[in-house]
């Protein structure tokens, strides 16, 4: 039998103890890439690597995301965590206990069927004989390939996978010391970046020396726009970031758009169209209805709770990087290129920070120690502001959709159409061509800024899921890729699928309406796909839903769903909302098929925190700007949903434990943007388009 | 000039040597090894570095070293830790009320402030005692549940 083709990160590491390894005190390392962000994957990863082993889960511990003990996985994002790095996980662990039971067999002289694992001792059910992983480890190598042709678990062995194992790391966080930001090196200094005030503004006067006489001060680091510094205390480096934030002098222009208002400026802008997708004939003369819309979103922030940290160490040529960056891999290649160094004299271990939701500053502030643990000769932390992680982080792309269909006599689609307007939905250190690290844009000389480049079908960028899963007869897909950015971009959770699902979901829901037919009825109507039709019918059940329900003028219910990328975990959402002087989500119910689940309380969490978020979102975000500064730059300027905002939320999981795993960290924003608008238009017949949909924008929907 | 302060932190005395004007954020995680406490905007506008001053929860990145003396401090160490959780550890835990846990800390101690007040609180008393407090990873309704979750555990052995 051909094996099925390795996992990605099997290919690139292939050899078996690069991921797996025996400790003389009868404990087991696990070695992986994807790295833990608040979304859980540390548990998860042990769980299945545990399982395939049989070993005890306190038996197993992991390093990950550190360049050299690690696999390069990649990054840790797109949801593929448990996709890819879970499956090479497996795959390995059951290569390597099959070699296991295979050298247990020979030593014991009995038939491999015979034996069982049980906590890594290897035994002959009802005899004394046995043996372990540990006993062998010093006997049996694991350099070599793994070839993907040992047997996974069935689902009916598997013992801890499908079961809600606790986080490992959850202790740590809520008692001390637990991230990036708490570690201490012996002499280690505190560093702060001074960032200019707006993206393109040069430096023309700074006092550097005046700082560098402040109290504690240890070094001052001016590199064209670059400005960082180091003190012995954490205050006097405030207090001397103050004082240069006063005494440096910059030349600003005004580069941004007049307007923020998406709709209004970003399909203006230069823009070069490519088809995404399409099939069938557009049978719009035979069509009985012509139907379109237009669709925005706005530049939304990751917006994490702690603002980015690194600490750097510099030591005889070597750099050491600890950092919460999603790919220290990647990072270590852009930073030893920014400062000139051999990958190999450069390290970067993750450590956990703050949650990042997608291509926050953490990369940046790695850069930032790096180039000033150079620049005083000690071991520096460097903490980013407030300001700083809502400012000059990258943004998720601000994106318009616009999208047309034709309904024929029966009321069914008959084409279906769908543009979209936007930037790239990445621009990670690593990804393409080029350093996408901020101060190496502002040192001198400055490293030039990359070309822009998307992610490509058929997971997509600002395409991502815009090809609807629904069995239209003909579509064409669009996208306008705009190179240009005013602002700068990146990855943030569900990247393009966001924007595209609200609009696909939101847009079915106007057909729907049109044709007086229910919303969910309407839907069902154009979808064969089985996994798809039992999520929507699951969550309609639970939440009760009643064909064609109205709203009362101030409550009602909307509906939304998608398969992310149409490849990974299906979603459907029931959203609730009242509408007083606020839009205020009260209940939301989800259903959700990932195939088979690890830990179905960890996927829980990641829908659950991953609809609360989307609503924020779709609620309340929005970054604004004038035209030389962007103005979010504290919670003030750039609210987030609150306490007393969050609706009651009930997750169901459907049990697929015979399909393979899928990741779920971000399948459930676009359906639940699309239920809360959908539910406006069921509570009061206003149809919003444009987010956030905040008061006065429904008000404006309403005129 | 830096200047000496004696302080009472977690139940022990304690003298740190800083400008009167330092956070006490500083002071806690910087000198005191007190990493708990979270560093989050500086601006007092999100609640991760909360501490307890005289058992009322406050933002340290906006109190200065100065007003501390005379007062009593709690850091989420001196919450619970080494010695055995707290009961709204505990319950946070139970709950898996946590995602990234970067504002978790801040919000424990916003809630032992609350649940000292008010032993059975509504859930509109604990959305609003959690009025300064943000969550990013949208954790909140786990957070609501583990908080009720403790508050009965707390009724039902009033020692802790």
């Amino acid at each position: 039998m051909i094996p099925p083709p390795l996992p990605q990160s099997l290919k690139t590491t292939p050899r078996l103890d690069r991921w797996v390894c025996f400790n003389a005190d009868r404990t087991v390392t696990v070695f992986s890439g994807k790295v833990e962000l608040g979304q859980g994957i540390e548990t998860a990863i042990a769980q299945i690597a545990a399982d395939e082993l049989d070993v005890a889960l306190e038996r197993l511990s992991l390093v990950a995301g550190d360049t050299t003990r690690s696999p390069d996985e990649w990054y840790t994002a797109g949801s593929q965590s448990i996709e890819i790095g879970g499956a090479s996980i497996r795959l390995a662990c059951a290569e390597v206990r099959s070699l296991f039971l295979e050298a247990a067999a020979r030593e014991l002289e009995v038939d491999v069927a015979e034996l069982r694992v049980r906590d890594g001792t290897i035994e002959i059910a009802g005899t004394d004989l046995r043996t372990s992983y540990w006993d062998l480890a010093p006997r049996l190598s694991l350099a070599r390939d793994a070839t993907g042709a040992a047997a996974v678990k069935t689902p009916a062995q598997h013992w801890l996978v499908g079961k809600s194992a606790p986080r490992r790391d959850l202790r740590s966080k809520i008692t001390g010391a637990a991230y990036v930001h708490d570690l201490e090196l012996p002499g280690m200094v505190f560093g702060r970046a001074l960032r200019p005030p707006s993206y393109l503004a040069k430096l023309a006067a700074f006092d550097a020396d005046a700082i560098r006489a402040m109290p504690g001060v240890v070094a001052v680091l001016v590199s064209g726009n670059f400005i960082g510094l180091c003190a012995e205390r954490e205050e006097q480096a405030i207090s001397a970031l103050r004082a240069a934030r006063a005494a440096a002098s910059w030349v600003e222009e005004p580069t941004l758009p007049s307007a923020t208002e998406v709709g209004d400026f970003l399909p203006a802008l230069p823009s070069v169209r490519s088809l995404v997708y399409r099939h069938g004939e557009a049978l719009v003369a035979e069509a009985a209805r012509r139907f379109e819309a237009s669709y925005s979103k706005p530049y939304i922030a990751h917006a994490s709770i702690g603002p980015s940290c690194a600490l750097a160490r510099y030591d005889r040529g070597k750099l050491t990087i600890w950092s919460h960056t999603q790919g220290s891999h990647f990072l270590r290649g852009q930073i030893a290129e920014v400062m000139g160094a051999a990958a190999a004299d450069v390290e970067v271990i993750h450590k956990d920070g703050p949650g990042c939701y997608g291509h926050n500053g953490a990369d940046d502030v790695a850069l930032d120690a790096a180039l000033l643990a150079r620049a005083c000769g000690r071991p520096v932390l460097v903490q980013w502001t407030r300001e700083d992680e809502l400012a000059w982080s990258p943004y998720g792309s601000a994106m318009v959709v616009r999208v047309a269909a034709s309904l024929d006599a029966t009321d069914r689609i008959v084409d279906w159409k769908h543009e979209i307007w936007s930037h790239t939905h990445i621009r990670r250190p690593g990804w393409g061509e080029g350093i996408n690290l901020l101060a190496a844009w502002h040192m001198d000389p400055p490293f030039p800024l990359p070309p822009a480049k998307d992610v490509p079908q058929p997971t997509g960028g600002a395409d991502r899921n815009a090809i609807p899963l629904y069995d239209f007869p003909a579509q064409e897909i669009g996208y306008h890729f705009i190179a240009d950015m005013p602002l700068r971009v990146s990855a943030l959770r569900s990247l393009g699928a966001f924007a595209n699902i609200f609009a696909i979901e939101s847009f079915v829901d106007e057909l729907a309406a049109a044709t007086n037919t229910d919303a969910i009825e309407f839907r069902l109507r154009h979808l064969q796909d089985a996994r798809a039709r039992e999520v929507i019918e699951t969550v309609a059940k639970a939440a009760r839903w009643k064909t064609c329900e109205k709203g009362d003028g101030a409550r009602g219910r909307g509906f939304g769903f998608a398969r992310y990328k149409n490849r990974s975990a299906y979603c459907a959402v029931i959203a609730e909302i009242e509408v007083g002087a606020a839009l205020r989500v009260t209940r939301v119910v989800a259903a959700v098929d990932a195939g088979r689940v690890v830990n179905p309380d960890g996927l829980t969490n990641q829908i659950e925190g991953g609809i609360v978020q989307a609503i924020s979102w779709a609620l309340k975000e929005q970054v604004l700007w004038d035209r030389e500064r962007v103005l979010s730059r504290s919670w003030e300027s750039y609210p987030i949903l609150r306490f007393d905002e969050v609706p009651d939320v009930e997750v169901l999981i459907l049990s697929r434990p015979g399909e393979s795993a899928l990741g779920v960290g971000e399948c459930a924003a676009g359906p639940t943007a699309a239920a809360v608008a959908n539910a406006l238009f069921n509570a009061m017949g206003v149809r919003a388009r444009n987010l956030p949909l905040t008061p006065d924008r429904i008000a404006r929907a309403m005129e | 000039m830096a200047e000496t302060f004696k302080l009472r932190v977690n139940g022990r005395d304690c003298e740190v040597q800083a400008e009167p004007a330092t956070p006490l954020l500083y002071i806690l995680r910087n000198d005191l090894k007190l990493k708990g406490t979270r560093f989050g905007c500086g601006e007092a506008q999100c609640g991760a570095c909360n501490v307890l001053l005289d058992g009322n929860a406050v933002p340290s990145c906006d109190t200065p070293l100065w007003s501390v003396p005379g007062h009593e401090v709690t850091t989420i160490e001196g919450i619970g830790g080494e010695s055995g959780l707290h009961p709204l550890q505990q319950a946070f835990i139970d709950e898996q009320a946590i995602q990234c846990g970067y504002c978790i800390d801040g919000i424990i101690i916003s809630a032992v402030a609350l649940l000292r007040r008010e032993r059975d609180p509504s859930n509109t008393q604990i959305a609003a005692a959690l009025d300064r407090n943000l969550c990013r990873c949208g954790t909140h309704v786990r957070i609501l549940r583990a908080i009720r979750a403790a508050a009965r555990a707390m009724r039902a052995s009033p020692k802790t």
